[in-house]
C-alpha cells in the first residue's frame, strides 16, 4: 500500500451536530479516519459516542455538518446511502441477528440481496468468514441456540460478508457475560491485525491499548481529547480525561 | 384432529342426538337413513362449496389488502399515515350486513357494472375485513425490534428486501393467532351473504326450513356444519403456528 492511499480518509466528519429535541447529543464534532486506521472512541455514558458512530452509516441523521464516506457525502440521496452502507459494516451491542434465520442465512442475506451474489457464492463467502470467527460448525443453528459470544462473532462475520472497507463497532462486548468478552475481542484484534479500518466504541481499555492507532475521548457531545493510546493512557491532557481513566481503570 | 378436540365435539353432539329421541326433535328431515332425509342433508351440504370458496377468496384478498393498507400506516410520511387512518376508521365503521347490501345493490348503480352475488359477497367481506387485518399487521410489524431494521439497513438492504426477508417473517409469526381469529370470523360472517341470495350453507338451511318447517333440526345441523369447518381451520392455524415456532426459540 502506498503512503498516499494509506492516508486517504475513509471517513470524514465535519462539524457534526445532532439534537434529540432539546438535548444536544453532538456538538461540532470533526474527525477523520484514514484507510487502515484503528480508532477507539471512549467516554462516559451519554457522551455521544454511540450517536457519533451511528451517524457514520446514517442510522442517525445528523442535523448539521457533513458526513463523508469514501469521499461520498451522505444526506438526502438514498441510492448513495445504500451503496455506502454496503461498504460500512456495523456490529451492534445487542448483536441484532435475525432470529428467524439460521446462522448461514443470516450471513448470506446481505451478500445475496444487496451485493447480488448467487447462493453458492454467498455460501462460500459465509463459510469463509465463519471459519475466520472460528464457528463454522454452527452454520445451521439458529441465533438463539448460540451463546452471547458466539452470537456476536456471527454478527461480526455477517458484517464481514459484505466485504466492507470500514467496520464500525458500537460497544460490541457490553451485552456479554464477562467470560465471553475475550473470544469476541480476540476476533476483533485479529481483524485489526489484518489491516481492516475500524472505528470502535468500547470500554475495553486493554483492547484499545493493544490495537488502537488513535484514541478519541468524548464528553457531553464533544471530542475532548484525541491522541495516541500511549499518550492518552499515560498522560491525559484534560481533567475530564484523567477523571474518566481513574474511574474506569480503578479496579 | 387431536383427542381433546374430538372429545369436545362428542360432548356437544351426543346430548343433541340423545334429546333427538324425544318428541321435540324430529331428526327424520335430515336422517341419512331415509332417501328424503339424505336428499335434504345433501342439499344442505351443497352450500359448503360456496361458503368455503367465498370465505377463502375473501380472506386472501383481505390479507393482501390489509398488508397494503398497514404499510403506509408505518410510514414517516404524514400523508401516507393519514391514508391508513382514514381507510381503517371508515371501513371499520360500516356494519358488514350494510356493506353487503350496499355493494350488491348500490355499487352496480354507481359504477354502471353488473356484479354477481358471489363477487359482491367477496368484495364486501374482503373490504370489511381488510381494515381489521391492517391493524393486526401494523401491530405485528411495530412489534419487531428496531434493531432488526438497523441491522438490515447496515447491510444495505432496501425497503422491500428488509420487509420481505427480515420484518414480515417475524411479524407474521406473531400475528398468526389474531389472523386465525379473523379467518374464523370470516367463515362465520360469510353466512350474512345469504341475504343477497348466495347459495351458501345458511341460505340452503333457510330454504330447507321453508320447505320442511323443521327450523330446530335444520339450524342445529347448520351450527354443526360451521363448527366442523371452524375446528378444521383452527387446527390448521395451530399447526402453522407450531411449524413456524419450531425454529425461533426466544
Amino acid at each position: 500500500m502506498s503512503l498516499d492511499t494509506a492516508l486517504s480518509p475513509v471517513i470524514q466528519l465535519c462539524n457534526l451536530t445532532k439534537r434529540y429535541g432539546s438535548f444536544q447529543a453532538l456538538t461540532d464534532v470533526s474527525l477523520t479516519v484514514a484507510s487502515g486506521e484503528r480508532m477507539v472512541i471512549c467516554g462516559p455514558s451519554g457522551s455521544g459516542k454511540s450517536t457519533l458512530i451511528r451517524c457514520v452509516n446514517q442510522l442517525e441523521k445528523h442535523d448539521a455538518g457533513r458526513v463523508l464516506v469514501n469521499g461520498v457525502e451522505l444526506g438526502k440521496n438514498r441510492k448513495a446511502l445504500r451503496s455506502v452502507r454496503t461498504d460500512v459494516g456495523m456490529v451492534f451491542q445487542q448483536f441484532n441477528l435475525f432470529p428467524h434465520l439460521s446462522v448461514l442465512d443470516n450471513l448470506t442475506l446481505g451478500p445475496m440481496r444487496a451485493r447480488k451474489l448467487t447462493q453458492d457464492q454467498a455460501t462460500q463467502l459465509a463459510m469463509r468468514y465463519l471459519e475466520r470467527v472460528k464457528i463454522p460448525e454452527q452454520a445451521d443453528k439458529y441465533p438463539s441456540q448460540l451463546s452471547g459470544g458466539q452470537q456476536q462473532r456471527v454478527a461480526i462475520a455477517r458484517s464481514l460478508c459484505m466485504e466492507p472497507k470500514v467496520m464500525l463497532f458500537d460497544e460490541p462486548t457490553s451485552a456479554l457475560d464477562p467470560e465471553m468478552i475475550s473470544e469476541v475481542l480476540d476476533v476483533m484484534v485479529e481483524l485489526a491485525e489484518s489491516g481492516m479500518t475500524m472505528m470502535v466504541v468500547t470500554h475495553e481499555m486493554g483492547f484499545a491499548r493493544k490495537v488502537a492507532d488513535t484514541m478519541v475521548f468524548m464528553d457531553a457531545g464533544r471530542i475532548v481529547e484525541q491522541s495516541t493510546p500511549g499518550e492518552f493512557f499515560s498522560n491525559p491532557q484534560t481533567e475530564r480525561g484523567k477523571l474518566f481513566l481513574q474511574q474506569i481503570l480503578q479496579h | 384432529m387431536n383427542r381433546r378436540t374430538g372429545m369436545l365435539l362428542a360432548a356437544l353432539v351426543l346430548p343433541l342426538l340423545l334429546v333427538g329421541c324425544g318428541d321435540k326433535l324430529q331428526w327424520y328431515v335430515v336422517s341419512p337413513a331415509t332417501p328424503a332425509g339424505r336428499a335434504n342433508l345433501l342439499f344442505m351440504l351443497g352450500g359448503l362449496k360456496y361458503t368455503i370458496l367465498l370465505s377463502m377468496t375473501a380472506i386472501l384478498i383481505s390479507v393482501t389488502l390489509g398488508l397494503l393498507v398497514a404499510l403506509p400506516g408505518l410510514s414517516t410520511n404524514l400523508f401516507a399515515r393519514s391514508f391508513n387512518r382514514v381507510y381503517v376508521e371508515i371501513v371499520r365503521a360500516v356494519p358488514l350486513l350494510v356493506l353487503i347490501l350496499w355493494v350488491y345493490y348500490g355499487l352496480p348503480i354507481m359504477m354502471g357494472i353488473a356484479i354477481n352475488v358471489f363477487w359482491a359477497g367477496v368484495v364486501a367481506l374482503a373490504l370489511s375485513d381488510s381494515a381489521f387485518e391492517a391493524e393486526i399487521f401494523r401491530a405485528g410489524i411495530q412489534s419487531v425490534d428496531p434493531g432488526q431494521i438497523e441491522a438490515s439497513d447496515s447491510l444495505g438492504l432496501g425497503y422491500l428486501d428488509r420487509m420481505r426477508y427480515v420484518v414480515l417473517p417475524q411479524a407474521i409469526r406473531r400475528v398468526l393467532p389474531p389472523l386465525g381469529n379473523q379467518l374464523v370470523y370470516m367463515l362465520k360472517m360469510s353466512s350474512l351473504v345469504s341475504v343477497i341470495g348466495m347459495e351458501e350453507l345458511t341460505r340452503r338451511a333457510r330454504e330447507l326450513v321453508t320447505a320442511e318447517y323443521r327450523p330446530l333440526e335444520t339450524y342445529t345441523i347448520l351450527i354443526l356444519e360451521y363448527l366442523v369447518l371452524i375446528l378444521i381451520v383452527s387446527a390448521g392455524v395451530r399447526w402453522l403456528e407450531r411449524k413456524l415456532a419450531v425454529r425461533e426459540h426466544r
